[in-house]
């Protein structure tokens, strides 16, 4: 067989709902390459971007498919808001089990894995060695790689949508539903090389950032001296480190398990399902906190800056950060109590749960103190973190209430478990991205985001947020449970309702967000700035904006934790003269290349496509040592041309004074 | 204190000369980061091994599959090729690049010899009927051993790249930096097998 088990029958040809995306990508997409055609934009994107080492632009590429992916995770939940609050009174909605069992699947692992770590692992990416002083991460090349792993990963979600089918199994494929006696088809399978492929490039650019931030500091930056934003980004990147191994070998046994027949997680020959369940979450509940952690940073920072003040607490913060860090692993357990585990061992997963309680309240403290009789400037990102304070604290508060076991027996895989999850990473994960990027756009595009649009979204966001997932704590109190597709009971079809319409206006916030983009955009003129618009603190505000290739013309010498506060204190001058030439990486191919070898392997491994998977395996490999042969993967920016892009800087500086 | 040194004097925000950070400068972190990474990988296939290797699902057991003089002298062969790869490294060290890829190719061959053995002992249990499908306890050891097997095939394939690269660019720093790190690699391998040799062959015929 030469297509393995990829048949016609694998393309939804009966599935009109699919046919019509379909349709709608196939346009979109032919319209997007046409567009670059004509526009002659391929060179560019390939020599400027796709194969670009600069830390910045991978950063914002990876912002990009963050982007991209939250709109195709969002539409899953308005599909599953639809369909829930329509399967009443013998109604069967529009969605059948099949479809809709896909859809809060992909809905969880989309939003995880393709939106939430790529918004994060972007915005380290690019604001990590601009803290830092450094001219771009350890390890250039691998960056460029981990980008276009984790793409790859996304890519093979996205097939799924047409070829073939996703997982039906819930975002962490729980055998022995996954197993190949239930699973039969390609749903699994597709989940499985998703988050391998993804997962590679994970691991590497969190050991990447690590040794960026160990041996990269500018002289003077003593780990007690670094911005919070960078203590937050090491300890999320340790975490990291210390647990996505433990997922690609759980997904391996899996995989065993359906690929090779073996017997760890079945039900007979002496397999243990119940042991994936503890694997996947000895890594999952590190996942969280790498999610939650860098906005942590990104809100430390924030708060000082719109409050005018120096970090109440700097220390306090560091210690915090380090001791979540720590706990996130002591506490897999509750995320099944009813495992039946026993007392004791419950009650101990239960108070380190509550221990963790602690240090994040330390934080919210510090973020308070902060901000007394602080003079705070109301902008977007200190509006996005007080409400981030206020959200995410009532999200904290339900969380304490599931880690008491026996309140958790009730509770457990009922709507208000959905309800306290989404209202940490909604209210901390995408709120603190929301500030961050507000914040931090000025940096990388050199102008302002929208105001006006900015505030539309802020309150679509916050009212729907509150009508999307209040009703759904209600309903879980009287015992619904998730994952359901159509319900008996006509007296809670009204809270669907009411959770369909919060879904509804945050749609319209995730529009206006969009809006804001294109009219800043638009009007990116009016809306200029130059290095520091925010009176910012930390060193990436002493640069231009956007910054030059290169960072810094000179490597910053480091006295304080406030870097560039302390430099405009101390009346620093920018200097003007004795430009250096500069010691850059090159950019390569060879990630995009590996990767797309990648990503074709999964795809064969999915299909039972042996010839390919062995082909494109080989490749990946020879690939791999033929680049391990370039010896030659740096450059120098001459003199001259840092000379001139340094003048072109004094002479905007001097026009804005 | 800050506010009294800006005072005396103007703080120096700028080295004078641009410090110079030397290529391959983050390496041997970076790769001890990724040898951790991949110990936590075995970690989780021990910890696989240790839940599951008492069930026997009515099949064979250790005692009745494993033969120990045959993973004695494999134990020997993988030991043998870390204190080659030891040698290699010294001659490195000397910059004798001879006896540099001599050493490497000894090692080479230990480490095939190891390769082969293990082979063929799977391929002997698969024979009785010992497969990985047999019971938990074998998907676990066919896992675990595998998993080690499969990085030391790798490793090997490393190896050759490494020998041919010092035969085109000689001891250069890159090249030395390399070696280094596959000689990391190799003797992490080595550490692995010593907690498979353990746990899993000696503890398990005492079971």
């Amino acid at each position: 067989m030469i297509f393995g088990r990829l048949t016609w029958d694998a393309f939804p040809w009966h599935e009109p709902v699919v046919v019509a995306t379909f349709i709608g990508v196939v346009i979109g997409g032919v319209a997007l390459v046409a567009a670059l055609t004509y526009f002659g934009l391929w060179g560019y994107l390939w020599k400027e971007w796709f194969t670009s080492v600069d830390h910045k632009k991978i950063g914002i590429m990876y912002m990009v498919l963050g982007l991209v992916m939250f709109l195709r995770g969002f539409s899953d939940a308005i599909m599953m808001r639809i369909q829930q609050a329509w399967a009443f009174n013998g109604s069967e909605g529009y969605l059948n089990a099949h479809h809709y069992d896909q859809v809060f699947t992909a809905h969880g692992v989309i939003m995880i894995f393709f939106v939430a770590m790529p918004f994060i692992t972007g915005l380290m990416n690019y604001i990590v060695p601009l803290q830092i002083g450094a001219r771009d991460v350890s390890f250039p090349f691998l960056n460029n790689f981990s980008f276009w792993m984790t793409t790859g990963g996304a890519v093979l979600v996205m097939i799924s949508l047409f070829v073939g089918e996703f997982a039906q199994t819930g975002w962490l494929a729980y055998p022995p539903l996954s197993g190949i006696a239930y699973s039969p088809a390609t749903g699994v399978d597709y989940y499985i090389w998703a988050l391998q492929v993804a997962g590679v490039g994970t691991t590497l650019s969190g050991i990447n950032l690590i040794a960026t931030i160990v041996k990269m500091r500018a002289p003077g930056m003593s780990l007690m001296k670094m911005p919070v934003f960078t203590w937050t980004s090491l300890c999320a990147n340790v975490l990291i480190v210390a647990s996505f191994p433990i997922l690609t070998a759980t997904l391996v046994l899996l995989s065993l398990d359906r690929y090779a027949g073996t017997a760890f997680f079945t039900n007979d020959f002496g397999g243990n399902p119940m042991m994936y369940v503890n694997l996947i979450w000895i890594w999952g509940h590190p996942e969280v906190y790498i999610l939650i952690l860098p906005l942590f940073g990104v809100f430390s920072e924030v708060t000082s800056t719109f409050s005018g003040k120096r970090l109440f607490g700097y220390t306090s913060m560091v210690y915090a950060t380090c001791t979540i860090m720590v706990l996130s692993y002591l506490v897999w357990l509750h995320h099944f109590f009813t495992m039946g585990s026993g007392a004791s061992v419950n009650s101990f997963f239960g108070i380190t749960t509550m221990i963790i309680s602690i240090p994040t309240g330390a934080k919210l403290f510090n973020w308070l103190f902060t901000m007394y009789r602080g003079r705070i400037r109301f902008e977007l990102p200190m509006m996005w973190t007080v409400a981030f304070m206020l959200t995410f604290t009532i999200g904290g508060m339900t969380g304490v209430l599931l880690a008491v076991p026996p309140a958790d027996f009730v509770l457990h895989n009922s709507l208000f478990l959905i309800a306290h999850f989404h209202n940490v990473i909604i209210g901390g994960v995408l709120f603190g991205l929301f500030a961050a990027i507000n914040y931090w756009w000025p940096k990388a595009f050199g102008f302002r985001l929208n105001q006006f649009w900015g505030h539309v979204s802020f309150w679509c966001w916050n009212i729907g947020f509150w009508l999307a997932f209040g009703p759904l704590y209600v309903l879980g109190l009287m015992g619904v449970t998730r994952r359901m597709r159509v319900f008996d009971d006509p007296s809670l079809q009204i809270w669907f309702v009411i959770a369909g319409i919060g879904a509804a206006i945050i749609a319209v916030g995730i529009g206006a967000m969009l809006v804001q983009f294109a009219v800043s955009i638009w009007k990116r003129d009016e809306l200029k700035v130059e290095g520091d618009p925010w009176d910012g603190r930390t060193l990436e505000w002493a640069t231009s904006s956007p910054p030059p290739e290169y960072n810094f013309a000179f490597t910053p010498v480091v006295y304080d934790t406030d870097t560039w506060a302390d430099m405009k204190k101390n009346n620093y001058q920018r200097p003007l003269t004795g430009y250096q030439a500069i010691h850059m990486p090159s950019s390569t191919g060879a990630g995009v290349i590996l990767a797309a070898l990648a990503t074709l392997c999964g795809f064969a491994l999915i299909w039972y496509i042996w010839w390919l998977a062995g082909l494109s395996f080989i490749g990946l490999v020879a690939v791999a040592i033929g680049h391990s042969f370039n010896y030659k993967r740096d450059f120098y920016i001459p003199a001259d041309v840092v000379t001139r892009t340094e003048e072109e800087r004094t002479r905007i500086l001097a026009a804005g004074v | 204190m800050s506010s009294a040194t800006a005072t005396m004097e103007p703080r120096a925000y700028h080295l004078p000369e641009e410090p110079h950070l030397h290529e391959g400068h983050s390496t041997n972190l970076g790769f001890w980061m990724y040898l951790m990474s991949d110990c936590l990988i075995f970690a989780i296939l021990f910890a696989t091994y240790a839940v599951l290797g008492g069930s026997y699902a009515g099949g064979p057991g250790p005692k009745d599959l494993f033969d120990l003089p045959l993973i004695a002298l494999n134990t020997a062969m993988l030991l043998f090729s870390s204190i080659t790869y030891g040698f290699a490294m010294l001659a490195m060290e000397k910059n004798r690049v001879s006896a540099t890829q001599g050493w490497l190719f000894v090692t080479l061959l230990f480490g095939g010899a190891f390769l082969c053995i293990e082979l063929y002992e799977f391929s002997h249990l698969i024979h009785e009927g010992a497969g990985p499908q047999r019971s938990a306890f074998l998907s676990s050891f066919f896992t675990l051993v595998g998993t080690h097997g499969l990085h030391v095939t790798f490793g090997s394939i490393w190896l050759v790249t490494l020998m041919v690269q010092v035969a085109k660019k000689g001891l250069i720093p890159a090249n030395k930096r390399r070696l280094m790190c596959l000689s990391m690699f190799w003797h992490f391998l080595d550490v692995i097998w010593i907690g498979v040799f353990t746990f899993v062959y000696l503890m398990g015929v005492l079971r």
